[in-house]
């Protein structure tokens, strides 16, 4: 199979979950129970008319498969509808905390790819005092939930140290990483852990295997065996956990934000969530699952590029 | 060079250890023991608490171990007693992930067996099914039920077990296929036996030690999981005593320096699911030493 039609073939598969995952949300919503024209009255009860006109500007008089193409219409041109409860688009209400809860993610991605990946392999290229350390340290901090850590961060870094903000998501991009700091480190840590470990045991696969064991009795240059014969076999694994887990980075994020205090997507998602604002709710929930499936695509994508020897009419995973 | 060497004795070392102690390891009998005395707290919890954990008492709010008699743990942030409320809240600690595991390994079982068993198109159909029920993280679904049903534990339980019955499902598929490929499954049914008995009496069994070590490690997820979203306010609701909610509604003292209740139920949370963590890890070593993973 051709490489053009494999990443056609992935891109349907995506267009297809995300369209079903849609279907899903809007749906979920749709039965769910409770009656917007009494949350937009506020509990007051409204003359027909009024109720008629209400119906008509959020199109609540029209039947389900309308209301969801005309949605999905509206989702596709970047317009996720009207919250009812605040009476805003909620593109606008998203996209600004949008980049707040992104920088979050991708600093947590950037600790869990640099630190996790070098343990693993520094793990793995030396047996001994500094393998079984960072074995015993990853077991723990493997399970250690992200608002676990955020007690303990709270308590050494804020309170004992010092050395940062408790609360809040900063001006400017230094101001806002040195706020986001703690928030990215408790929702990498158990990650991180997991990376790490994942990758030692690649590495591990990896050195005892024929052709790594020829190429150290060849004398060849020990950094370069780990580089061309090592990482480059070890990095399918290694792309899968990585992919896996900073995909799911996005969802948990609503932990951290809740306990630090930080205005961003996930917070609001629970806000909005409890508060019954479904608009807000339809429209971070799609764009979650859309992060994560992509996520998942690109990384299948990449096996291709890893392995050339992947057979690319299966699925990889 | 030595790493190769190295590395392999490592990995043989434990085996005779092994073999002695039900094939679990020393470290593998202990947490299994930790995990028996956890499950008891959450049956007897509330019977032996020494005092109500419901009962506050803003006067004695941040007040330390031992400060006064016979509180041994000292108070939470409402004057209530902090060994009481831990000893009650292992009750839905522990419940919750125990629903979780038994509703998303029936239902992924049963789809791996059927999906294994029938192939081709209803194999396919069950496939991209659940691909796309992987595209939903966990929280995400139980934030949506929040939303749909309202919060509490129930609707948290049935989202997180939808959540993870893909990944039940996938796994214990691939093991379905291993045992329907065998000659003696073939030669069954040409003897003319039901599927549906064939299923029952000669592939559930054959995957029965892949089903538990898969129960054992998704116990430990179920449990992070519903803690956190007891922690974000969905789950489980004030003012029940539950391990999750108690790390948020003490996160308060940390800034006051009072750490010790957040910190003493967020500790109970991960010793538990350290220990399913490392037991399951075992379970999984000794289904794949007996072959059926």
């Amino acid at each position: 199979m051709s490489v053009t039609r494999f990443i056609l073939g992935r891109l349907s598969r995506l267009v297809a979950t995300l369209l079903v995952s849609s279907v899903v949300i809007f749906s979920a919503l749709y039965v769910a129970p409770g009656n917007p024209i009494a949350t937009l009255s506020g509990g007051r009860s409204l003359s027909k008319e009024s109720v008629a006109i209400l119906e008509k500007r959020f199109h609540l008089d029209q039947p389900f498969f309308v209301r969801y193409v005309n949605w999905l219409w509206g989702v596709l041109h970047g317009d996720l509808g009207i919250s009812i409860k605040l009476r805003q688009e909620v593109s606008s209400l998203i996209s600004a905390r949008m980049s707040t809860t992104l920088t979050l993610v991708l600093y947590a991605s950037v600790i869990i790819l640099v630190v996790g990946i070098g343990c693993g392999v520094w793990a793995a290229l030396r047996p001994g005092v500094a393998d079984s350390s960072i074995l015993v340290t990853t077991a723990v901090s493997a399970a250690i939930p992200a608002f676990v850590a955020t007690t303990l961060l709270l308590f050494i870094f804020v309170l004992r140290l010092g050395w940062f903000p408790a609360f809040g998501s900063g001006d400017g991009l230094a101001d806002r990483l040195y706020h986001l700091t703690l928030p990215a480190v408790a929702l990498a840590i158990s990650s991180l852990a997991v990376v790490a470990r994942v990758t030692r045991a690649a590495v591990r696969e990896e050195l005892v295997r024929e052709h790594v064991q020829t190429a150290i009795s060849r004398g060849l240059p020990r950094s370069m065996i780990v580089r061309k014969h090592v990482l480059r076999n070890a990095a399918i694994p290694i792309t899968t956990v990585s992919g896996v887990t900073m995909a799911s980075l996005l969802a948990l994020s609503a932990v951290v934000e809740r306990a630090f205090s930080v205005n961003g997507l996930g917070a609001y998602l629970v806000n909005a969530a409890t508060t019954n604002d479904f608009a807000v709710v339809q429209g971070i929930s799609l764009f979650i699952v859309a992060a994560f499936t992509v996520t998942n695509t690109v990384v299948d994508m990449l096996y291709a590029v890893l392995d050339p020897r992947i057979n690319l009419g299966t699925t990889a995973t | 060079m030595s790493m190769a060497a190295l590395t392999r004795r490592r990995e043989q070392q434990p085996v005779y250890n092994r073999l002695r102690l039900g094939g679990l390891g020393r470290s593998g009998v202990f947490f299994a023991v930790l995990i028996f005395l956890a499950a008891l707290v959450a049956l007897v919890g509330s019977w032996i608490a020494p005092h109500n954990p419901d009962a506050s008492d803003l006067n004695r709010s941040w007040v330390g171990p031992f400060e006064l008699d016979g509180h041994l743990l000292g108070f939470d942030g409402q004057g209530r007693d902090l060994l009481s409320r831990l000893l009650v809240g292992a009750r839905s600690a522990v419940i919750g992930p125990l629903g979780v595991v038994v509703l998303s390994i029936a239902c992924g079982t049963l789809l791996a067996v059927f999906a294994a068993w029938r192939g081709g198109r209803i194999d396919a159909f069950i496939g991209s099914g659940l691909d796309i029920l992987f595209a939903f993280p966990g929280i995400l679904l139980a934030i949506l039920a929040a939303a749909v049903f309202g919060v509490g534990l129930g609707a948290a339980v049935i989202a997180l077990a939808i959540a993870y019955t893909p990944f039940v499902a996938r796994i214990l598929r691939s093991a379905a296929l291993k045992v329907r490929s065998q000659p003696y499954i073939a030669a069954l049914e040409v003897q003319g036996q039901s599927g549906l008995g064939i299923c029952a009496r000669h592939i559930l069994p054959n995957m029965g030690a892949l089903v538990v070590a898969q129960a054992t490690t998704l116990f430990g997820y179920a449990m992070v999981d519903l803690a956190a979203i007891s922690y974000l306010g969905l789950g489980v609701q004030p003012p029940q005593a539950d391990w999750g909610y108690m790390v948020s509604e003490n996160q308060t003292g940390i800034l006051q320096g009072y750490p010790l209740p957040t910190l003493l139920a967020g500790c109970s949370i991960v010793l538990v699911v350290v220990a399913f963590n490392v037991l399951g890890e075992r379970l999984y070593q000794r289904a794949a030493a007996a072959g059926t993973s």
